[in-house]
């Protein structure tokens, strides 16, 4: 009862945050951290599992360039292009999935199998340059008009665009409830216990592994699209590539894998941290007189090193775990 | 502790008051025993009792918490637990536990990776392949595919790679046919009657008892009852418990 | 259908396949390291690649800014990678041993993050060239082989050779053959598994710059060198089966002709495409024995 009330009354304080003069800056951050914290919802929902994907670049990469792509070319709305887009990222989870699910690739090969899946994506954007821009990225084309256009689904005003991703992060969280009061979840539990026991009493290891692998490459394919909507701009590294797949699966963990908002705590770290280290950086540009370029990253690999060896169950879950005595 | 049953040689390995177990589990409280040279002594209990802890604490493979274990007047817990099996203690682990994808020879070498041993290696294939015959025809098979005698023979061999003084066997008889049992019984008796000093966990309470001297009885991680293995082949509540008559 | 014929029987096509087989000796080297490393410790360095990225470095700071010559240069190069693994198992690995798969993976991830960035940090992102060229090779009167790949494959195979040997008759090799199907009882055996461990991870780290030096004669080197064939190796080793070695070595070979074929008929991006497009469709046949499962 007291947690609704709670939860209502964050919703009100955040449905609320573009009208009281935030300035645009950090409802940038806040959007960008929104729609990446969808993309991490989507990424856990299977990797909570024990189905540790590092492929999800490729579904980003699908939902944004699919979507941008039949706008470009095909004058297709993302009313229409979403969906094609996001199907495709599904039926693109299918192929791989069906195949590794069926001949129990597991752990350290589902891994590499997915981490190859990201990094082919990335390469046929690349290759595709003609069409895609290559490694230089791509545009969505302007719908033409002035301000904000339902049709192209393109908003300059950064608060239609707070909102939008406001409602998309709740839907993701409700998801990622649905997913776990539903049967599947027992399932999908007893299969990374133990998957030739789970098949043994009748549960269907592979149907189950496919149908949360393909719920994942769909809302990771939208986050992708949003992405692509939102900035108007997306290129093969920021969107697909070792680089994306690996950040995802690094923000969840950061977060907490097994709850509710703890890839949205993962998001919340990962962006703020990047933030915090790109506009330091900048200041020691000022400073030494040359752009330290990949100072940021280096630190940002390091803490990400030091966070997996110190805090593995990541920082929702341990403090979590303190403060319930859970062990998640 | 010591002093009873058999008198005369001093004890080549003592444990006193060993307590262990995995993590915040303890399986083993306070166990007191030893093995004169030559000896065989069994160490029989029900399931879970911790005998299979007690051999590994003894080879190093898990830590003690507290007690000693004494090789030959060395504190073992003064050695890494890698160079024990350099200290003249061999371990056929419960289950063989075999390297089921290279060859018998091949696990035989692994037997003999210890540098001190490696001088010795010709000389202890010799040896085994006397021993078991069986294993010189099957050098190049994959241990993972022999029948589960063979691969107890192998375990069992790999560990005499080492030269041990002592021989620790977790329950060589597991798992085989009534035939080869008897097989690995009589294997026994010839190991001992090579001067090898024996320590052995058995389920088979019956056979066991004839061919060691002495044994303790393992309950709930604490030794219940010791002694003469013919006693305890003759103690009526023993016998209600573990032998089924 | 007339140009594909026509393509297909040029001698630029043969002398395509002849590069294929000789870059399959440079990825069946790199697959190894990252094969054995996983088959004997049992975690996956996803930044295999970027060690082999500052091996290129090594080679190209020793030969070229020192000025030492291109062996002594190499070998500079091998022991500094060797170190670099050392160090990697010492510093990350070991603390994530026998934690969840998902948290190596990432542990890894990150030194990959870092190792990039720290490239990018002290070395730029310009593409530097070692600059040894060693000429090419006549075979027939069409048809040439670059001397250096030629080098860097007879090197591959010696070395693939040399492992293979070290591993079926030392005591060391058997020891790491071993450990890596019961690592539990290694201490009967009196192995120290840490310092097997130590010695393994040098033994990749020291492959990887084996590998990073054939590779300086032929690419350039960049802190994303390693985003190109990474993925590669990743793929050949599942496809061969991680941890066994002789999978990974033929798997090398089919997918260096494999990329080798894509690029002669399109990019070579498509090359990677048509090789990840076959490792997925064997996948679905599964040809026994091409994948070794973890029991
Ligand atoms: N690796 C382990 N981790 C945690 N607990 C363990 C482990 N191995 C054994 N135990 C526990 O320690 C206790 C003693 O086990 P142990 O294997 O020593 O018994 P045992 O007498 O050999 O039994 P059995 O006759 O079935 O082989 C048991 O309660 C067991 O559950
Ligand atoms: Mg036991």
């Amino acid at each position: 009862m007291n947690r609704q009330i709670l939860m209502g009354l964050g919703a009100i304080a955040l449905i609320a945050v573009p009208f009281i003069g935030v300035p645009p800056y950090w409802l940038h951050i806040m959007i960008v951290i929104l729609i990446w914290s969808f993309a991490y919802t989507g990424w856990s929902v299977m990797g909570r599992f024990g189905l540790v994907s590092l492929g999800h670049g490729a579904f980003m990469g699908i939902g944004a360039y699919g979507t941008a792509l039949l706008w470009n070319h095909a004058g297709m709305s993302p009313w229409l292009g979403i969906p094609i887009a996001m199907a495709l990222a599904g039926l693109f989870a299918l192929l791989v999935g069906y195949p590794c699910f069926k001949y129990r690739i597991v752990g350290h090969y589902f891994a590499l199998v997915t981490l190859a899946l990201s990094e082919i994506v990335r390469q046929v954007i690349v290759a595709t340059r003609d069409h895609t821009g290559g490694s230089l990225g791509y545009t969505p084309e302007p719908h033409g008009g002035e301000g904000y256009s339902i049709v192209a689904l393109q908003f300059p005003e950064k608060t239609h665009f707070y909102l939008i991703a406001l409602g998309v992060w709740m839907v993701g969280l409700i998801i990622w409830r649905a997913v776990d009061r539903s049967m599947s979840r027992y399932a999908l539990e007893a299969i990374s216990e133990d998957e030739d026991a789970s098949a043994s009493v009748g549960v269907e290891v592979t149907k189950e592994k496919l149908k949360i692998t393909v719920l994942s490459a769909v809302m990771t394919a939208f986050a992708g699209a949003m992405y692509c909507q939102y900035q108007m701009f997306v290129s093969p590294d920021t969107v697909s590539g070792i680089g994306i797949s690996l950040q995802i699966v690094f923000a969840v963990v950061a977060g907490g894998i097994y709850t509710r908002f703890g890839p949205t705590v993962g998001a919340i770290i990962t962006i703020v941290l990047a933030e915090v280290l790109r506009i330091n950086i900048a200041e020691l540009e000022g400073l030494f007189g040359f752009k330290p370029a990949g100072l940021d990253n280096t630190i940002y690999g390091i803490m990400l090193v030091l966070f997996i060896i110190f805090l593995p169950k990541g920082v929702l879950g341990s403090i979590q775990g303190r403060l319930f005595g859970r062990s998640a | 502790m010591t002093g009873q049953a058999s008198s005369g040689a001093a004890p080549m390995l003592v444990l006193d008051d060993v307590t262990a177990g995995y993590g915040d589990f303890q399986a083993l409280f306070g166990v007191s025993l030893d093995v004169k040279a030559g000896e065989a002594v069994a160490v029989i209990g029900p399931n879970g009792a911790g005998k299979s802890t007690l051999m590994r604490a003894i080879s190093g493979m898990i830590l003690l918490k507290g007690g000693t274990v004494v090789m030959e007047g060395q504190r073992l817990s003064e050695v890494a637990p890698h160079k024990i099996v350099e200290m003249g203690i061999a371990h056929v682990p419960e289950n063989r536990r075999l390297f089921p994808r290279m060859s018998v020879e091949e696990n035989l070498r692994v037997g003999s990776f210890a540098p001190p041993f490696r001088a010795k290696y010709a000389d202890r294939l010799e040896f085994v392949y006397t021993l078991f015959p069986r294993m010189k025809e099957r050098r190049n098979q994959l241990a993972g595919t022999m029948s589960g005698g063979e691969q107890q023979m192998c375990a069992i061999g790999r560990a005499l790679m080492s030269d041990p003084k002592i021989l620790l066997m977790d329950e060589p008889s597991a798992g085989l046919a009534p035939v080869i049992v008897q097989q690995v019984f009589e294997l026994i008796r010839k190991i001992r009657a090579d001067g090898l000093t024996v320590l052995i966990v058995e389920q088979n309470v019956q056979q066991v008892l004839k061919v060691v001297d002495r044994a303790y009885l393992l309950e709930a991680g604490t030794i219940r009852h010791s002694g003469l293995a013919a006693d305890l082949l003759g103690s009526e509540d023993i016998r209600r418990a573990y032998i089924g008559v | 259908m007339e140009t594909f014929f026509d393509n297909l029987f040029s001698v630029f096509f043969i002398e395509t396949l002849l590069n294929g087989l000789l870059y399959g000796g440079v990825l069946a080297l790199l697959s190894l390291g990252l094969n054995l490393i996983f088959g004997v410790i049992d975690v996956v360095w996803i930044c295999y690649a970027e060690l082999v990225m500052l091996g290129m470095y090594a080679v190209y700071f020793a030969h070229n800014v020192y000025g030492l010559p291109m062996l002594p240069a190499c070998a500079v190069a091998i022991l500094a990678v060797a170190l670099l693994g050392y160090i990697l198992h010492r510093v990350v690995i070991a603390h994530v041993l026998g934690k969840a798969p998902i948290n190596q993976l990432l542990a890894t991830g990150g030194v990959l993050f870092f190792l990039q960035s720290i490239a990018t940090l002290i070395f730029g992102v310009e593409f530097l060239s070692v600059g040894v060229s060693l000429g090419s090779f006549q075979i027939t009167e069409d048809i040439y082989v670059s001397k250096s790949q030629l080098v860097a494959f007879i090197i591959a195979a010696v070395t693939v050779l040399g492992m293979y040997l070290f591993l079926s008759r030392s005591y060391m090799g058997a020891a790491i053959r071993a450990i890596s199907q019961d690592r539990e009882i290694m201490i009967l055996m009196g192995v120290d598994a840490n310092r097997l461990y130590g010695i393994t991870s040098a033994i990749g780290g020291g492959l990887a710059g084996l590998a990073a030096c054939l590779l300086a004669l032929q690419f350039d080197v960049h802190p994303f060198v390693g985003i190109s064939f990474g993925p590669l190796v990743f793929m050949i080793c599942v496809m061969g089966g991680l941890g066994n070695l002789v999978g990974g070595f033929i798997a090398a070979f089919v997918f260096a002709q494999l990329i080798a074929t894509g690029s002669y008929f399109a990019d070579l991006e498509w090359g990677a495409v048509l090789a990840f497009c076959v490792f997925v469709i064997a996948m679905f046949i599964r040809p026994e024995g091409l994948f070794a499962r973890k029991s």
